[in-house]
């Protein structure tokens, strides 16, 4: 700390340093309430209610491509012993599982490949390929999480027991619910992640119709919302495929 | 000839200040230098960055909002009361939160990483960190404050408890930070999960840390209003005058 003594005439340049600091300062509180009004009153992005600013959507944008660097396949998400899984598990939102509409006798798992021709699969046709277990910690982007245990196939298997080789150089995976209310866009490397998987049972048992029956996606390496319910059709896309949460203002990556 | 205008000089520089002294608001004055221009601009930036992430924050903890603290079954605090939530408009803004809360940590961690880089090199942590008796010493700082004790321990620019303070509340930005990415990232950052003690705890530890943070806040601009008008002018333009005749205040922030 530096001190020393001033004479008089000094001490009123400080005194004039201290009122050009103390205009300065408010200046600058009235740009930072500026900035925050500007920010606040941005255009929100896409137009509709719940939709966030343009310029934090940006941002969202660019942690996406800072944390999707970082993405590793191999780092896997810890696993449980199956007695670790809860048994009453959790139901959040029931956006595309309207039973009115939808006729589980007639449902196949529609892939749409690159070409523009359609795979349909049933799910007899699924549990052909090899079964896991993944038994996670499911989290949500609510803040609570669950473990909870599932079975099904590897994403990334699917991919290569149906030779969708060039689907799997594109960017990202689109899934739709049968009655289209419901719609997630995932980027490939978490697609392909050995964690995810297009699962038909909870708990040993085939998945209840609130959990998405007949075939849902776990996904591990991101929040709850991206595990749609209930997949009606699989397409692959080099541009963003629309999604549910995110036209809501939600980050469109919420990867782990 | 010149030395005559030397004598002549100083003979009417002594009749002057004799003169000058007599009147007591031209007494010469003491200049402290307090704080760096760094350090005032990076304080001043931290508050309404630090607000945001707690606005923020409360907007994201709404969603899930199960932390309470119970004695005997009885619940003491609950966090937080439906009144609390209405006064700051929080229900319901789950996904704005997120999104501020993701674009204003930037600032917050970038802000702090340059506040600790310069503390560093500046040197100005010899005046931060806590000493040897530093513990001991901030009691007595404690029962001064508190008007229990006459005389204040030594300090140099803050005192012990000061020290104490603006050391922990570094060590809980740092907190913020691991335990904030170990619940935004916990697969790619799984070690920083795993040494918060998993998922559940660390979002929990993010909430304490945030709740001390609003106490720090409280403590402190209590301390700013008592230390008075000099020592805010310190934070703002980094220099206190005092009338040589004065004693310095004894509560300085």
């Amino acid at each position: 700390m530096q001190e020393f003594i001033v004479d008089d005439k000094t001490a009123k340049k400080y005194t004039r340093r201290s009122w050009i600091a103390f205009i300065v300062f408010f200046l600058m509180i009235g740009a930072a309430f500026a900035g925050w009004k500007w920010l606040v009153n941005q255009p929100l992005d896409g137009g509709i209610r719940g939709g966030i600013q343009q310029p934090l959507r940006n941002v969202l944008s660019a942690n996406e491509k800072i944390f999707s660097g970082v993405f590793s396949k191999s780092k896997l998400v810890k696993e449980y012993p199956k007695s670790a899984a809860a048994k009453n598990v959790r139901v959040n939102g029931d956006v595309g599982l309207d039973e009115d509409f939808f006729d589980a006798s007639s449902w196949k798992l529609q892939i749409v490949r690159s070409k523009g021709d359609t795979l349909f699969l049933t799910l007899d046709d699924i549990k052909k390929l090899p079964k896991i277990d993944v038994i996670y910690n499911f989290k949500c982007i609510e803040g609570w999480s669950q473990v909870t245990w599932w079975s099904g196939v590897r994403f990334v298997d699917v991919m290569q027991h149906y030779g969708l080789t060039n689907e799997a150089q594109m960017k990202y995976v689109g899934m739709i619910t049968p009655d289209e209310e419901y719609y997630v866009g995932i980027d490939m490397p978490s697609a392909l992640h050995p964690q995810t998987i297009l699962c038909y049972e909870m708990n040993g048992k085939p998945l209840p119709m609130n959990q998405g029956y007949p075939l849902r996606l776990i996904i591990p390496v991101k929040y709850g919302v991206k595990h749609i319910k209930r997949v009606g059709t699989i397409s692959f896309e080099n541009e963003k495929p629309k999604d549910y949460w995110a036209e809501r203002g939600y980050d469109y990556y919420t990867g782990h | 000839m010149r030395s005559g205008m030397a004598v002549a000089n100083f003979a009417a520089a002594i009749f002057f200040s004799n003169l000058l002294s007599q009147n007591l608001s031209l007494m010469p004055k003491k200049i402290i230098y307090k704080h760096k221009l760094a350090t005032r601009w990076m304080h001043w930036i931290n508050f309404p960055v630090l607000a945001i992430m707690i606005w923020s924050g409360l907007l994201i903890y709404w969603a899930n909002d199960v932390y309470e603290v119970k004695i005997f079954g009885y619940t003491l605090v609950k966090f937080f009361p439906d009144w609390f939530y209405k006064f700051f408009h929080i229900p319901f803004r789950l996904s704005e939160g997120m999104a501020f809360h993701f674009v204003f940590m930037w600032l917050f961690f970038v802000n702090g990483l340059l506040y600790v880089a310069y503390t560093i090199f500046s040197g100005e942590w010899r005046y931060l960190v806590p000493q040897k008796g530093s513990l001991k010493e901030s009691w007595q700082v404690l029962l001064h404050d508190l008007h229990l004790r006459k005389t204040e321990p030594p300090k140099t620019k803050y005192n012990a408890a000061q020290r104490i303070a603006y050391t922990s509340i570094i060590i809980m930005g740092f907190g913020s930070i691991i335990t904030g990415l170990a619940i935004y990232k916990p697969v790619q950052f799984q070690w920083m999960t795993t040494i918060c003690g998993g998922y559940e705890a660390a979002r929990v530890e993010h909430f304490i840390l945030t709740v001390g943070y609003v106490l720090f806040f409280l403590i402190h601009v209590i301390q700013v209003i008592l230390a008075g008008w000099n020592n805010f002018r310190a934070m703002v333009a980094g220099f206190e005058v005092i009338k040589e005749k004065d004693t310095p205040s004894s509560t300085d922030i």
